[in-house]
């Protein structure tokens, strides 16, 4: 006789919440993804209406404003041979999903990192909630924006968002919590109420670490973004997935090759960024 | 003088700050260590029976206006904890703190800001300037805290960095200045409020020996001018007596003696004391004025010399000290420049007029002047006025027997011999 342990069934349970979830939301989450799916399009559609030179020379003068004229050049090479692959319109859309979901990663990451760092009770509940999205396979991710946000990009965006979100949660918090304790202390002598001593001390202090968690959100964005492809994002990753799909091992490569390239500028940049934050405070 | 007596150095003046029964317990559970403190158990026990630490017990004391009050005491005796009290960045768990009227104790967090913004400004041992603004930003946070407008706060922050001799560095980062310009930035900082009390922390301790000397030296003559209320935490005697306040020592939380270094020498309250003054520079502690005696024989500058010499034979001295009319110093005269003289006044013939120290000056400023003339100086007053004499022999007295505070009979002003 097989004496039978009753499962547990979770699937049916998450399918249930999801279903919920759905019935009463995706009114709401539908109408969302209008908007942001149009933004999202127009800003696509104007990149690549440009002739890719603009861009090019527009994206070394950002990037020699914000870091150094090396860095500049290795932008402009970089973008130089994504044109010249014929990767242009796959390679901005892809950025362009990146940059609007690491915005979007941040807008709300930041005051979560904020209040984590503010109330241990809320950090409490929020940590583990961060560990599970990071190590949940980010695959899973996609099935429920569908419902939610439809075929495309913003699911994609959607996706993004979260799987790209907890490093800027977390470093905020680390950043605002690590502010030496002499220096809250000094802040507490002076009278100073938990939203001075926030602003004037603890953030601006924060900076150099949240700029680190926005460089990794960054990166994390990105290769999401790619995995996005499954679900017709598009983009770098949608040539990936098409080379998979058609066993074209040259065009798999070039589309991958081309995947790292872009890493490598996005990280350039906001490393350098990040770093000279961290050197103007100590030594000007 | 017990701990719990408050010796009071100006009863007509009200206390700036009053700390009366301060104590704390550091612990999960600290109602249970004060339970345990009220049945009367000590400090370890509380540990082994509570997992408390008590932290203060019991302590009290009386800061001045303008006064400097250091609190001394080795790590872990409750000094820094205690100043903490007073602007309660760490809440006591019984006894009153009352500055200026105020039980800081009972403020709700509101009225705590706000009473913090309007009375302390406090120094730090590790300087603690915020690494990210300018030293005039550093300067004008208090202010900016008080929400002072941006004109008057530089104004105000500007002449805080001028009293420090710190012009011309306000746009510098702190990390770019030495540590002795930090800590200059820090008091600043503080100084720019214009608070009542100030608060030091170890402030000058984590300096080299040459910069932190002058840091006392230019702390004191910066308090001559602004005329603070000064509560200074330390663990260096040396500093206690260079800043030349009273001195509340502590010890495991509770206060050993309170007093001046001289009392401290002098009367020590117990072996911890007496160890803790061991090594100190008994010529920098104790003063003229304790160490002095009065002159074997004082004449007035108008006598002649054929008389003060005969008054020399009579009394067996070599040395007669001579004052004006008004009991001003006016210098010595001995037997060789009085033989022959006949009815030439004293006022001829006295020398060594500058052979004095002041009263409260410390000894160490007479040792130089003794080594180079006759075996004696003149002590005087704040007006000049002649207090009495000290001799080689009472300079090695006074380190002999680690002279009492308190001067010694007979030394009283002395009457002119006519």
């Amino acid at each position: 006789m097989a004496f039978e342990i009753p499962q547990i069934p979770l699937a049916d349970w998450c399918d249930a919440a999801l279903d919920w979830a759905t019935d009463h939301f995706s009114g709401v989450t539908r109408a969302i993804s209008a908007v942001i799916g149009t933004g999202i399009e127009t800003i696509t559609d104007t990149l690549v209406s440009l002739p890719p030179w603009v861009v090019i020379v527009a994206v070394a003068l950002l990037a020699w404003r914000l870091t150094t004229a090396r860095i500049a050049l290795l932008s402009a090479v970089g973008f130089a041979f994504l044109w010249n692959v014929g990767l242009w319109i796959p390679t901005m859309q892809s950025l362009v999903l990146v940059l609007v979901s690491t915005a979007f990663a941040l807008m709300i990451g930041v005051p979560i990192g904020i209040t984590a760092a503010l109330s241990r009770r809320f950090w409490r509940v929020v940590g583990p909630l961060l560990d599970m999205m990071q190590t949940m396979p980010s695959f899973v991710y996609l099935i429920p924006a569908i419902p939610f946000f439809g075929l495309g990009a913003v699911s994609a965006c959607f996706a993004t968002i979260v799987f790209a979100m907890p490093p800027t949660i977390r470093l905020t918090a680390l950043g605002i919590l690590q502010t030496p304790p002499e220096l809250v202390e000094a802040a507490d002598a002076f009278g100073s109420s938990r939203w001075q001593k926030l602003f004037k001390v603890q953030l601006p202090l924060a900076i150099p670490t949240i700029m680190a968690g926005i460089n990794q959100t960054i990166m994390l964005a990105l290769s999401m973004v790619v995995i996005a492809a499954m679900i017709g994002a598009g983009g770098l990753g949608g040539e990936v997935w098409k080379a998979i799909q058609r066993l074209e091992a040259g065009a798999g490569f070039q589309a991958g090759i081309a995947i790292v390239v872009l890493a490598i500028i996005l990280d350039r940049i906001t490393q350098h960024v990040a770093l000279r934050m961290r050197v103007d405070k100590k030594n000007d | 003088m017990t701990p719990n007596q408050i010796p009071h150095p100006n009863p007509a003046s009200e206390a700036r700050i009053r700390v009366r029964g301060l104590t704390k317990v550091f612990g999960e559970h600290p109602e249970r260590g004060l339970a345990l403190l009220a049945q009367g158990k000590g400090r370890a026990e509380v540990l082994k029976d509570t997992g408390c630490v008590v932290g203060l017990q019991d302590v009290s004391f009386d800061v001045a206006p303008g006064e400097i009050l250091v609190v001394m005491g080795l790590s872990g005796s409750g000094k820094s904890t205690c100043l903490r009290c007073i602007n309660r960045l760490v809440t006591p768990s019984a006894g009153e703190v009352v500055v200026d009227g105020t039980d800081v104790t009972r403020l709700s967090e509101h009225e705590l800001l706000a009473f913090r913004r309007k009375h302390f400004g406090m120094v730090f041992q590790q300087f603690a300037l915020f690494p990210h603004r300018t030293i005039l930003r550093n300067v004008e946070y208090g202010l900016e805290i008080q929400g002072v407008a941006p004109t008057e706060r530089t104004e105000r922050a500007m002449t805080a960095i001028e009293q420090v001799g710190l012009k011309g560095w306000d746009q510098h980062l702190p990390s770019q200045l030495s540590g002795g310009m930090q800590q200059r930035a820090g008091l600043a900082r503080a100084l720019a409020l214009d608070p009542d009390v100030l608060l030091m922390d170890e402030a000058f301790s984590a300096l080299d020996p040459l910069i932190r000397r002058d840091m006392q030296q230019e702390l004191v003559a910066l308090q001559k001018r602004v005329k603070k209320t000064i509560v200074f935490v330390s663990h260096d005697l040396d500093e206690a007596i260079a800043l030349g306040g009273r001195i509340v020592l502590m010890k495991d939380g509770r206060v050993v003696q309170q007093g001046s270094a001289a009392d401290f020498l002098g009367n020590p309250a117990d072996d911890y004391v007496r160890r803790f003054v061991e090594h100190i520079d008994v010529l920098g502690v104790v003063t003229a004025g304790d160490a002095m005696r009065a002159p074997a024989l004082v004449a007035r500058w108008d006598m002649p010399a054929a008389e003060a010499l005969s008054r020399l034979d009579a009394a067996g001295e070599p040395v007669a000290t001579v004052i004006c009319e008004e009991g001003r110093f006016q210098g010595t005269v001995d037997a060789t420049s009085l033989r022959g003289a006949g009815g030439t006044v004293l006022k001829l013939l006295a020398a060594d007029r500058h052979a004095f120290v002041a009263e409260r000056a410390p000894l160490n400023t007479a040792v130089v002047a003794l080594a180079g003339g006759r075996g004696e100086i003149a002590v005087v007053g704040d007006d000049g006025h002649l207090r009495g004499i000290i001799t080689n022999a009472d300079l090695v007295a006074a380190l002999a027997r680690r002279h009492r505070a308190t001067p010694p009979a007979g030394a009283s002003p002395a009457h002119p011999v006519q």
